[in-house]
């Protein structure tokens, strides 16, 4: 009897010797002369237990891991293939409390399927919601998708049913889609995940967004620093297209939808929409002022949804079970599920998909472990590189967009990266400052020069040098940085840059948080 | 056919297959660099021509992205994760590791033209950080040990 075995192909658990352990699993099969059906899958999100083997058993899968190179052939004397015990047999994948506790939504499907294989897809509730989008109005798509309460899962948070509204309204021969894919920021991984663990529910979003507002063009601009989601998502497209769920008279509807993968190269700030546009259009990835918003005016000048990977990725199961299933999840204003995700100095990094309302400390203690090798942990950073830095005081925040807002913070795209209390602020603050020096795209002045002289201010400051006038200033130029910048690259490095300073003056050589203001 | 003629008709094939696509500045020069390993000096005058773009125009647009580049990398190149997950998982000193052992800095190829060291703000490995590419292979919770065994097994 063929046995089957999962080992993922995401570039996390690549990145942990997963392709070894495929090829050595598969040569020793094939010595032992056993029939296994290999499948690489995406990846669970349980990276500390990467490279995870997976093997399918009459009880459900059973999971080993951390396989190492030298473990292989024990697995196989111990007869891992029926499920058998062995120092890394971990139990049911689907019982393991890091996975069991989440609510996936969006993730359903990663990790548990072959993500290039359509027939998985669609054996796995795939293109559902877009059968049920065939046989409603643009304007009863865009209510379910308004209804569901879903934001902009990218970091501005805006109501997604409010951008695709308007985009239905504008009157135009071309309208386009376009997905983000520009996933840029440290402690962020959930669009590379979905996009190499499940790339069908990402093009399926693109194709329910296109047939709601009358888009018959979509572009993902994917980052060039993810050739492995390049891959899956090239390899999906092809599929699609060859089974009618892409090009003209999707499934036979008489609706078109194109999509294509355009590769960026390597400037953080394409994450910008409107700079985003403009390299798509071949220029440089200069912002553009708004109004006029991408909406009414995009790219080629048409109007033009930019969503991010998991706003997309999150459309075919609202289409599926409806905009209220969804709306059930979440508190307040955040609805829906959110993918976040551990990263940094933490014990048990992954991937947590859960409903909004949740507070750092049980995603840094129950869920994460605390930090990776048991110091206390300092500070968290959310939301990214713009994203402000928490000190221990605010770990009970539950993960909502206004409570986040309401003590200057984001939730962003959902990532966070934990400190231990080696970590030095003021060094961080100007890596910040650095950062957004090496990243912007110059259009403005407080972005381009600001963030260069706040470098030569943090590096005072670091230095003990008149303390009593740098640090001033240090706040006035964020002050410029934060009200005069064209976008949220210049306009949000004062979230980790001030909140280093306000809640680790020390780090900053100052005696305590009065000094500070 | 010489080196230089078969570069300018390679240069030729590319831009007048993609130069239709809407767009089609940045796919052009993604193959270009795909088939040299960077943007020579002489693609600048066939794509300003064949895209009717100023040639300070393309020029510009090949210098703005931090992935173009105007000269040839070395035999393999290594992308170092230089972000905050990888920092608070000690990035830093891997960094100085690295920049020792092989003599170079960012931006720069080692002198027997083996190795390119680039920063990279991300490879969305946070959760092995810190984190690392050399060519197309990625390697997640990399130590001053890892690397130098990465290294030997490409030939350093």
């Amino acid at each position: 009897m063929t046995v089957t075995v999962y080992i993922s192909c995401d570039s996390g658990a690549l990145a942990l010797g997963a392709e070894r352990i495929a090829q050595s699993v598969s040569r020793e099969a094939q010595q032992r002369g056993i029939d296994i059906r290999l499948i690489r899958n995406g990846s669970r999100g349980l990276f500390w237990l990467e490279p995870l083997v997976e093997v399918q058993t009459d009880q459900g899968r059973i999971a080993y891991g951390p396989v190492q190179g030298h473990d292989v052939s024990g697995l196989f004397d111990s007869g891992f293939l029926n499920g058998s015990p062995h120092s890394l047999f971990l139990g049911l994948t689907e019982e393991l409390p890091f996975f069991k506790k989440q609510q996936r939504l969006t993730f359903a499907r990663v990790g548990l399927t072959d993500p290039v294989s359509l027939e998985d897809y669609l054996a796995h509730d795939g293109y559902r919601g877009l059968h049920n989008a065939l046989t409603i109005s643009g304007a009863d798509i865009v209510r379910q998708v308004t209804d569901s309460g879903l934001r902009g899962r990218g970091g501005a948070a805006f109501p997604t049913g409010i951008k695709w509204n308007t985009v239905l309204n504008a009157e135009a021969d071309q309208k386009y889609i376009i997905c983000n894919a520009d996933e840029g920021d440290s402690g962020t991984f959930s669009d590379r995940m979905v996009m190499e663990g499940d790339p069908f529910v990402l093009i399926e979003g693109m194709t329910i967004a296109g047939i709601a507002v009358g888009a018959t063009q979509g572009y993902i601009y994917l980052r060039v620093e993810y050739p492995h989601a390049h891959k899956a998502l090239t390899t999906a497209i092809a599929k699609a297209y060859a089974a009618g769920y892409l090009g003209q008279n999707i499934l036979g509807s008489g609706k078109t939808f194109d999509l294509e993968v355009r590769l960026g190269a390597g400037a953080y700030v394409c994450g910008e929409e409107t700079s985003l546009m403009e390299s798509l259009e071949g220029k440089r990835g200069l912002v553009r002022f708004k109004p006029p918003l991408p909406a009414i005016s995009g790219l080629f000048g048409k109007p033009t949804i930019v969503n991010n990977v998991i706003s997309l990725a999150s459309v075919p199961i609202i289409l599926d079970k409806g905009g209220e299933f969804y709306r059930d999840f979440g508190m307040g204003r955040s609805r829906g599920t959110l993918p976040v995700q551990l990263a940094g100095n933490i014990k048990y990094p992954g991937l947590v998909e859960l409903a909004f309302g949740l507070t750092l400390r049980e995603l840094l203690y129950d869920f994460g472990g605390g930090s990776a090798n048991g110091k206390p942990i300092k500070a968290v950073q959310v939301g990214g590189p713009l994203g402000a830095y928490l000190p221990e005081s605010q770990f009970d925040i539950p993960l909502d967009y206004e409570a986040f807002a309401a003590i200057w913070a984001v939730v962003g795209h959902g990532g966070i990266v934990v400190f231990d209390d080696t970590v030095d602020m003021a060094e961080m603050a100007r890596y910040s400052m650095e950062f957004c020096a090496i990243e912007s795209c110059g259009k403005c002045t407080p972005c381009r020069i600001g963030s260069t002289r706040g470098m030569e201010v943090l590096d005072d400051i670091i230095n003990g040098r008149e303390l009593n006038k740098n640090i001033p200033l240090l706040r006035d130029l964020c002050d410029t940085l934060l009200n005069g910048s064209l976008c949220a690259l210049g306009g949000m490095t004062p979230y980790p840059v001030l909140s280093a300073l306000n809640h680790f003056p020390l780090d900053f050589g100052l005696t305590d948080q009065a000094d500070a203001a | 056919m010489t080196e230089t003629a078969s570069m300018q008709t390679t240069l030729q094939d590319i831009t007048t297959r993609l130069k239709d696509k809407p767009g089609a500045l940045l796919p052009i020069l993604h193959e270009i660099q795909n088939a040299f390993g960077y943007i020579p000096k002489d693609s600048i005058t066939v794509i300003a021509s064949e895209l009717n773009l100023s040639r300070a125009e393309v020029h510009g647009v090949i210098s703005f992205y931090h992935y173009f580049r105007e000269s040839a990398p070395g035999h393999h190149t290594i992308h170092l994760c230089r972000a905050e997950s990888c920092q608070a998982m000690g990035s830093k000193q891997l960094e100085a590791h690295v920049k020792n052992r092989l003599g170079i800095d960012f931006h720069e190829t080692t002198p027997d033209g083996k190795f390119s060291l680039e920063p990279v703000y991300c490879l969305g490995l946070c959760s092995c950080s810190p984190a690392m590419q050399i060519d197309s292979e990625v390697f997640g919770r990399v130590s001053p040990e890892t690397f130098d065994r990465s290294l030997a097994k490409i030939g350093a």
